[in-house]
């Protein structure tokens, strides 16, 4: 489904990803660990098609297709979909129309018809319960007033309304209590099937108690420098990333 | 630059044959000499330094109202606010308009009539407060206007008396013969704890080139409360200047929202003065520009006893060509302690060639006070585009977007459903994708 090839990046000259190679299949989950400064965030963004990095050189393909040459809406529309580290407040922007517009604008990419308030609205009440999500959230503006595991909820509960083929999780389990990270987790794991692939970035292990992943990478100075299964993920976390340095 | 003088000079002789036993006359022509004397500003003067009146100066405009001018039913369903239900004065091209007014069915004594009619019958009243509450030194533009009444509403709302019917004045300016200029004056006179909401909402049609020069006075008593809508959306080519200006009594609350939309040279001055304590002003507006025009609101507040507050929130959204100004004044006089003034004024530039000066100032000649000041210029957040972006908004529509959210955050405090409904329609349709962007608010 993303096959990423010895990828180099940049910001403002910055080197951030040096030759990073990453393959991923449908159905899989893979956990992208490093410590800060690594360039975890940066994988996340650029799959999203964020500005403002410059790919020096490698590829990204997605299903087939150069994901670098499509605009963040269109990455959106064939089925990408990234959980912000910080989702952004905007206000003004209703939450739940938001969602609609999204998902309509998917479904009719899709070749799909768009659902109407009513379908729309049953299929909000049904995922919702996944997160736990309260319900006065729904009509405020995007994440506004939202505290940070609400915000984390909320971004979840996107993805699950949106059911996209590639989900980038990045840090959602930073900030989060112990209660908000498995109601988080257990949603993501009601979503993991055969067609979907999740790519699940953190810097802690304890996200990986709840979810499992089926590959753990370590990256370390933009690249990656040791892949393994779950068992990594302990490793690490009993000797720290210096370990592998 | 005389000629054109010379032709006000005419018009307003022309207007004082008229009226030559009106008991106004004297004021009419005390105005006019200040007007003479003073010609139009320039960019010279302080108070008007980021404007530059040239094109309304160098216009030769008819300043006689002509009572001729007719409007249809199709015309006034879309300048009226769709399931209002109000009290309408109609004005078209300056002259009020019969037929599309409807003052009956008034509770009780309260007056709400057009000031040609309160100018003859309400005498009394008048000379104690028409042209009372303005400061004709402060601008020719309100002398001029005090030199030309013609017309504009008259409403006086008796003490404890609460109007709940909001009271609308449409101002119509439509295709004349030749280029006009109106100058409706009004004069709102809220008693003891009453209370109203009055909506004056200036429209034209495309193309027309007029001047509109518009003076509101209002007079506040003691715990009276009073909601003002000054909705601007003139003509493309239009000049609109207008100036509110408010006395306030003790523990009397004003609300202003002045929102600018039309235009291509636009002045709104609102003078504020807190005269008692417990008086309360709040300002709140909102101007939406593009192409080449220009749109200045001035304000200034003048807390003259302890115990007034004040709290101004302005916000801008400039594209093309176009250019704003917010001045906004805070004058705390010696006596006045324990005041609180705030002060906000936000712009959105859209485009590289559009310009905003914004100037809060602050004046302050006591020692305990609250007052803050702000002002922000600003592009679309990157952050916010990219969040939408992902999920699935095209460009374009997040843009339009998060500039009608950046709107909508004066607008949803205006509390008014019927004039909310009409600006949001308004606004988005001046935005890109605005049929998409319907879909998301």
């Amino acid at each position: 489904m993303l096959n990423i090839k010895d990828l180099y990046t940049a910001v403002e000259n910055k080197k951030i990803l040096e030759g990073l190679s990453l393959n991923v299949k449908a159905g899989e989950v893979h956990a992208i660990m490093g410590p800060n400064g690594s360039g975890k965030s940066t994988l996340a963004n650029i799959l999203a098609g964020k500005d403002g990095y410059q790919v020096t050189k490698g590829s990204v393909l997605y299903e087939d297709k150069n994901l670098l040459e499509l605009s963040p809406e269109e990455r959106a529309r064939k089925g990408v979909f990234l959980a912000f580290q910080y989702p952004v407040e905007i206000p003004g922007v209703n939450n739940i129309y938001l969602l609609k517009a999204a998902l309509n604008a998917i479904r009719k990419h899709k070749g799909e018809p768009e659902l109407d308030a009513m379908e729309f609205m049953s299929l909000v009440k049904e995922k919702m319960k996944l997160v736990q999500m309260n319900e006065d959230l729904l009509t405020r503006s995007v994440n506004e007033g939202f505290s940070g595991g609400e915000k984390k909820r909320n971004e979840v509960f996107q993805m699950a309304i949106l059911e996209p083929k590639l989900a980038i999780l990045d840090e959602t389990d930073s900030g989060l209590d112990i209660d908000a990270l498995r109601i988080v987790a257990e949603g993501v794991n009601s979503l993991r099937n055969k067609e979907r692939a999740f790519i699940l970035v953190t810097h802690y292990q304890r996200l990986l108690n709840y979810i499992k992943p089926d590959y753990v990478h370590v990256l370390g100075k933009g690249k990656i420098i040791k892949s393994g299964g779950p068992e990594l993920a302990l490793e690490l976390e009993e000797k720290g990333y210096d370990w592998i340095n | 630059m005389k000629d054109i003088i010379e032709n006000y000079s005419a018009d307003f002789k022309q207007l004082q044959n008229i009226n030559k036993n009106d008991w106004f006359a004297k004021e009419r022509q005390s105005a006019f000499d200040i007007f003479q004397k003073t010609g139009f500003p320039t960019t010279r003067n302080e108070n008007w330094k980021y404007t530059d009146v040239k094109p309304i100066a160098r216009n030769i405009f008819s300043n006689i109202s002509e009572s001729n001018v007719r409007t249809d039913n199709g015309e006034i369903d879309s300048v009226f606010f769709k399931g209002l239900d109000c009290i309408n004065l109609v004005f078209i091209n300056g002259a009020y308009s019969e037929e599309y007014s409807d003052i009956k069915n008034i509770a009780g004594k309260v007056v709400v009539k057009n000031m040609a009619s309160a100018l003859v019958n309400d005498k009394e009243i008048l000379k104690k407060h028409l042209a009372k509450s303005t400061d004709k030194t402060l601008s020719s533009f309100t002398a001029l206007n005090t030199a030309f009444i013609q017309d504009g509403a008259y409403i006086n709302i008796p003490s404890n008396i609460n109007i709940e019917k909001p009271i609308n004045i449409t101002y119509i300016s439509k295709d004349n013969t030749g280029k006009f200029a109106t100058h409706p004056r009004n004069l709102i006179l809220m008693g003891e704890n009453s209370k109203a909401t009055i909506i004056e909402n200036y429209v034209g049609n495309d193309e027309t080139n007029y001047f509109t020069n518009s003076v509101t006075e209002t007079v506040l008593l003691q715990g009276s409360s009073l909601k003002h809508y000054k909705i601007q959306q003139e003509s493309a080519n239009a000049f609109h200047i207008a100036s509110l200006n408010t006395s306030q009594s003790k523990d009397s609350r004003f609300e202003s929202h002045s929102i600018s939309i039309g235009g291509a040279l636009v002045r709104n001055n609102i003078n504020a003065s807190l005269n008692a304590e417990g008086a309360e002003i709040i300002m709140n507006g909102f101007y939406m520009t593009d192409n080449t025009q220009h749109v200045d609101n001035h304000t200034r507040v003048d807390h003259l006893k302890p115990h007034t507050q004040s709290h101004q929130n302005y916000r801008g959204v400039l594209n093309g060509k176009s250019r704003g100004v917010f001045n906004g004044k805070v004058v705390v006089h010696p006596q006045a302690q324990k005041i609180e003034a705030y002060q906000n004024n936000a712009n959105l530039l859209l485009s590289d060639d559009s310009e905003i000066d914004t100037k809060p100032e602050l004046e302050i000649y006591a020692d305990d006070v609250k007052c803050t000041h702000g002002a922000t210029v600003g592009q679309l957040d990157d952050d916010m585009l990219f969040y939408l972006r992902s999920r699935a908004v095209d460009e374009q529509t997040a843009r339009s977007l998060l500039t009608y959210a950046f709107a909508d955050e004066i607008i949803k405090n205006i509390n008014f459903q019927a004039i909310e409904n009409k600006l949001e329609n308004l606004i988005i349709s001046r935005l890109p994708d605005s049929s998409l962007i319907r879909e998301y608010v």
